[in-house]
Protein backbone atom coordinates (compact mmCIF):
# COMPACT_ATOMS: atom_id res chain seq x y z
CA UNK A 1 0.00 0.00 0.00
CA UNK A 2 0.88 3.87 -0.87
CA UNK A 3 1.23 5.61 2.28
CA UNK A 4 2.38 9.48 1.99
CA UNK A 5 2.05 11.25 5.33
CA UNK A 6 2.80 14.83 5.27
CA UNK A 7 2.64 18.04 7.55
CA UNK A 8 3.04 21.61 5.81
CA UNK A 9 2.80 25.23 5.98
CA UNK A 10 2.40 25.70 2.44
CA UNK A 11 -1.02 24.77 0.66
CA UNK A 12 -1.49 21.65 -1.65
CA UNK A 13 -3.60 20.33 -4.73
CA UNK A 14 -6.14 18.03 -3.50
CA UNK A 15 -6.51 16.89 -7.22
CA UNK A 16 -2.62 16.36 -8.23
CA UNK A 17 -2.40 14.44 -4.63
CA UNK A 18 -5.24 12.11 -5.67
CA UNK A 19 -3.86 11.98 -9.14
CA UNK A 20 -0.77 11.19 -7.89
CA UNK A 21 -1.79 7.76 -5.54
CA UNK A 22 -3.63 6.31 -8.62
CA UNK A 23 -0.95 6.90 -11.04
CA UNK A 24 0.10 3.98 -13.13
CA UNK A 25 -2.49 1.99 -10.55
CA UNK A 26 -5.36 -0.66 -12.32
CA UNK A 27 -5.85 -2.64 -9.13
CA UNK A 28 -7.70 0.55 -7.66
CA UNK A 29 -11.23 1.37 -8.27
CA UNK A 30 -12.72 3.90 -6.26
CA UNK A 31 -10.37 6.94 -4.56
CA UNK A 32 -12.41 8.95 -2.22
CA UNK A 33 -10.96 12.73 -1.37
CA UNK A 34 -12.01 14.61 1.55
CA UNK A 35 -10.16 18.20 1.84
CA UNK A 36 -10.85 21.01 4.66
CA UNK A 37 -11.30 24.58 4.22
CA UNK A 38 -10.95 27.61 6.54
CA UNK A 39 -14.68 29.28 6.40
CA UNK A 40 -14.73 32.98 6.52
CA UNK A 41 -16.61 32.52 10.36
CA UNK A 42 -16.63 30.46 13.75
CA UNK A 43 -19.75 30.21 15.51
CA UNK A 44 -21.63 32.90 13.70
CA UNK A 45 -19.07 35.57 13.46
CA UNK A 46 -16.70 36.63 10.66
CA UNK A 47 -13.09 35.86 11.03
CA UNK A 48 -9.62 37.20 9.60
CA UNK A 49 -7.55 33.93 9.78
CA UNK A 50 -7.11 30.91 11.54
CA UNK A 51 -3.57 29.68 12.81
CA UNK A 52 -2.89 26.04 13.98
CA UNK A 53 -0.39 25.33 16.17
CA UNK A 54 0.86 21.42 15.94
CA UNK A 55 3.32 19.09 18.36
CA UNK A 56 5.20 18.19 14.89
CA UNK A 57 6.89 14.91 16.20
CA UNK A 58 3.36 13.28 18.05
CA UNK A 59 1.39 14.62 15.09
CA UNK A 60 3.33 12.41 12.88
CA UNK A 61 3.50 9.77 14.49
CA UNK A 62 -0.03 10.28 15.70
CA UNK A 63 -1.63 10.00 12.09
CA UNK A 64 0.85 6.96 10.99
CA UNK A 65 -0.88 4.86 13.65
CA UNK A 66 -4.40 5.89 12.76
CA UNK A 67 -3.51 5.00 8.74
CA UNK A 68 -1.87 1.36 10.12
CA UNK A 69 -5.42 1.22 12.24
CA UNK A 70 -7.28 2.18 8.65
CA UNK A 71 -5.19 -0.41 7.27
CA UNK A 72 -6.35 -3.43 9.23
CA UNK A 73 -9.91 -2.91 9.00
CA UNK A 74 -10.21 -1.93 5.39
CA UNK A 75 -8.87 -3.45 2.01
CA UNK A 76 -6.89 -0.15 1.34
CA UNK A 77 -4.72 0.19 -1.58
CA UNK A 78 -3.26 3.88 -0.84
CA UNK A 79 -3.61 6.91 1.57
CA UNK A 80 -2.42 10.10 1.99
CA UNK A 81 -3.16 12.32 4.61
CA UNK A 82 -1.67 16.08 4.66
CA UNK A 83 -2.12 18.42 6.79
CA UNK A 84 -1.03 22.32 7.83
CA UNK A 85 0.10 24.24 9.97
CA UNK A 86 0.73 27.92 10.50
CA UNK A 87 -1.25 30.54 9.25
CA UNK A 88 -4.18 30.01 6.92
CA UNK A 89 -7.13 32.42 5.14
CA UNK A 90 -10.78 31.98 4.55
CA UNK A 91 -11.20 29.72 1.45
CA UNK A 92 -8.02 27.84 2.03
CA UNK A 93 -7.05 24.12 2.36
CA UNK A 94 -6.23 22.82 5.61
CA UNK A 95 -6.47 18.87 5.42
CA UNK A 96 -6.45 16.26 2.71
CA UNK A 97 -7.52 13.05 2.87
CA UNK A 98 -7.22 10.59 0.21
CA UNK A 99 -8.35 6.98 0.43
CA UNK A 100 -8.09 4.24 -2.32
CA UNK A 101 -9.36 0.92 -2.51
CA UNK A 102 -10.81 -1.49 -5.23
CA UNK A 103 -14.17 -0.85 -4.09
CA UNK A 104 -15.94 2.60 -2.56
CA UNK A 105 -17.22 0.93 0.40
CA UNK A 106 -13.84 0.89 2.58
CA UNK A 107 -12.56 4.18 0.86
CA UNK A 108 -15.73 5.63 2.39
CA UNK A 109 -15.47 4.08 5.56
CA UNK A 110 -12.02 4.88 5.87
CA UNK A 111 -11.60 8.39 5.24
CA UNK A 112 -14.03 8.91 7.11
CA UNK A 113 -12.15 7.09 10.10
CA UNK A 114 -9.57 9.04 9.68
CA UNK A 115 -11.14 12.37 9.60
CA UNK A 116 -13.10 11.76 12.89
CA UNK A 117 -9.80 10.78 14.53
CA UNK A 118 -7.80 13.66 13.21
CA UNK A 119 -10.22 15.80 14.27
CA UNK A 120 -9.98 14.46 18.11
CA UNK A 121 -6.25 12.85 18.75
CA UNK A 122 -4.35 14.36 16.57
CA UNK A 123 -2.30 17.42 18.18
CA UNK A 124 -3.17 20.13 16.33
CA UNK A 125 -4.74 23.67 18.00
CA UNK A 126 -6.99 25.88 15.89
CA UNK A 127 -6.48 29.25 16.87
CA UNK A 128 -8.80 32.27 15.20
CA UNK A 129 -7.65 35.77 14.52
CA UNK A 130 -10.95 37.88 14.64
CA UNK A 131 -12.11 40.72 12.54
CA UNK A 132 -11.41 44.29 14.03
CA UNK A 133 -10.51 47.63 13.24
CA UNK A 134 -7.92 47.47 15.84
CA UNK A 135 -4.02 47.56 14.74
CA UNK A 136 -3.85 44.72 17.33
CA UNK A 137 -4.44 41.48 16.53
CA UNK A 138 -7.17 39.04 18.66
CA UNK A 139 -6.66 35.61 18.99
CA UNK A 140 -8.40 33.08 20.05
CA UNK A 141 -8.26 29.51 20.70
CA UNK A 142 -11.17 27.32 19.09
CA UNK A 143 -12.70 25.29 21.56
CA UNK A 144 -13.23 21.27 20.84
CA UNK A 145 -16.65 20.29 19.65
CA UNK A 146 -18.42 16.85 21.87
CA UNK A 147 -19.52 16.03 18.28
CA UNK A 148 -16.48 15.66 16.66
CA UNK A 149 -16.05 13.44 19.90
CA UNK A 150 -19.03 11.48 19.56
CA UNK A 151 -17.66 11.21 15.71
CA UNK A 152 -14.67 9.36 16.73
CA UNK A 153 -16.31 7.23 19.26
CA UNK A 154 -18.43 5.54 17.01
CA UNK A 155 -15.72 3.49 15.54
CA UNK A 156 -14.80 2.43 18.85
CA UNK A 157 -17.43 0.32 19.01
CA UNK A 158 -16.43 -3.33 18.27
CA UNK A 159 -16.55 -4.76 14.75
CA UNK A 160 -20.34 -7.23 14.32
CA UNK A 161 -19.15 -10.28 14.60
CA UNK A 162 -20.48 -13.60 12.80
CA UNK A 163 -20.21 -15.59 15.46
CA UNK A 164 -23.27 -17.34 17.10
CA UNK A 165 -24.18 -16.86 20.44
CA UNK A 166 -23.63 -19.39 22.84
CA UNK B 1 12.72 14.58 31.83
CA UNK B 2 11.40 17.26 29.18
CA UNK B 3 7.72 19.03 29.57
CA UNK B 4 6.11 20.46 26.75
CA UNK B 5 3.59 22.59 26.34
CA UNK B 6 1.12 23.58 23.91
CA UNK B 7 -2.00 26.07 22.91
CA UNK B 8 -3.13 27.43 25.76
CA UNK B 9 -1.49 25.67 28.07
CA UNK B 10 1.35 26.78 26.77
CA UNK B 11 0.47 30.28 26.88
CA UNK B 12 -0.86 30.08 30.76
CA UNK B 13 2.49 28.29 31.61
CA UNK B 14 4.82 31.23 29.43
CA UNK B 15 6.78 28.35 28.07
CA UNK B 16 6.96 26.21 25.44
CA UNK B 17 8.87 23.46 26.90
CA UNK B 18 11.59 23.36 30.03
CA UNK B 19 13.72 20.53 32.24
CA UNK B 20 12.13 18.98 34.97
CA UNK B 21 13.43 16.81 38.31
CA UNK B 22 10.77 16.23 40.18
CA UNK B 23 10.61 14.20 43.48
CA UNK B 24 10.46 10.93 43.89
CA UNK B 25 6.72 11.23 45.22
CA UNK B 26 5.51 12.08 42.05
CA UNK B 27 4.65 8.77 40.26
CA UNK B 28 1.94 9.39 37.98
CA UNK B 29 0.87 12.47 35.51
CA UNK B 30 -2.38 13.07 38.02
CA UNK B 31 0.69 13.67 40.57
CA UNK B 32 2.86 15.44 38.20
CA UNK B 33 0.18 17.84 37.14
CA UNK B 34 -0.36 18.46 41.20
CA UNK B 35 3.13 18.88 41.44
CA UNK B 36 3.38 21.15 38.45
CA UNK B 37 0.07 23.59 39.86
CA UNK B 38 2.33 24.30 42.95
CA UNK B 39 5.01 25.88 40.85
CA UNK B 40 3.06 29.24 40.68
CA UNK B 41 0.10 31.40 39.00
CA UNK B 42 0.83 30.29 35.43
CA UNK B 43 0.50 26.73 36.48
CA UNK B 44 -2.34 26.99 38.94
CA UNK B 45 -4.09 28.47 35.83
CA UNK B 46 -3.01 26.16 32.70
CA UNK B 47 -3.83 23.61 34.72
CA UNK B 48 -6.92 24.94 37.01
CA UNK B 49 -9.15 22.14 35.59
CA UNK B 50 -7.04 18.88 35.00
CA UNK B 51 -9.61 16.78 33.65
CA UNK B 52 -9.60 19.11 30.53
CA UNK B 53 -5.66 18.55 30.07
CA UNK B 54 -4.56 16.11 27.36
CA UNK B 55 -0.99 14.20 27.94
CA UNK B 56 1.04 12.70 26.05
CA UNK B 57 4.42 10.51 26.89
CA UNK B 58 6.75 10.06 24.58
CA UNK B 59 4.43 11.43 21.61
CA UNK B 60 1.30 8.79 23.04
CA UNK B 61 -1.53 9.80 24.40
CA UNK B 62 -1.97 8.74 27.82
CA UNK B 63 -4.13 8.84 30.83
CA UNK B 64 -3.72 10.69 34.56
CA UNK B 65 -3.31 6.96 36.17
CA UNK B 66 -0.16 6.50 33.83
CA UNK B 67 3.12 6.05 35.26
CA UNK B 68 5.86 8.86 34.34
CA UNK B 69 8.94 6.52 35.21
CA UNK B 70 11.06 6.27 32.33
CA UNK B 71 9.38 9.27 30.16
CA UNK B 72 11.73 11.19 28.26
CA UNK B 73 8.83 14.01 26.81
CA UNK B 74 5.98 14.68 28.60
CA UNK B 75 3.79 17.16 26.70
CA UNK B 76 0.19 18.83 28.18
CA UNK B 77 -2.10 20.23 25.76
CA UNK B 78 -5.95 21.29 24.96
CA UNK B 79 -8.27 19.07 23.49
CA UNK B 80 -7.43 19.02 19.96
CA UNK B 81 -9.15 20.99 17.29
CA UNK B 82 -7.00 20.00 14.32
CA UNK B 83 -8.72 18.37 10.77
Amino acid sequence: MTTTIRLQGEAFDAGAEAALLTRGRTDIGAVVTFTGLCRADENGEPIAALTLEHYPDMAEAEIARHVEEARARWPLLGVTVIHRYGRIAPGEVIVLVVTASSHREAAFAAASFLMDYLKTRAPFWKQVEKVSGKTSIEKTWVDAKATDDAAAERWSAPPPRREAAK
Amino acid sequence: MKLLYFAWVRERIGLTEEEIDPPAGVATVGELVAWLTQRGEGYAYAFENPRVIRTAIDRNHVRADTRIEGAHEIAFFPPMTGG
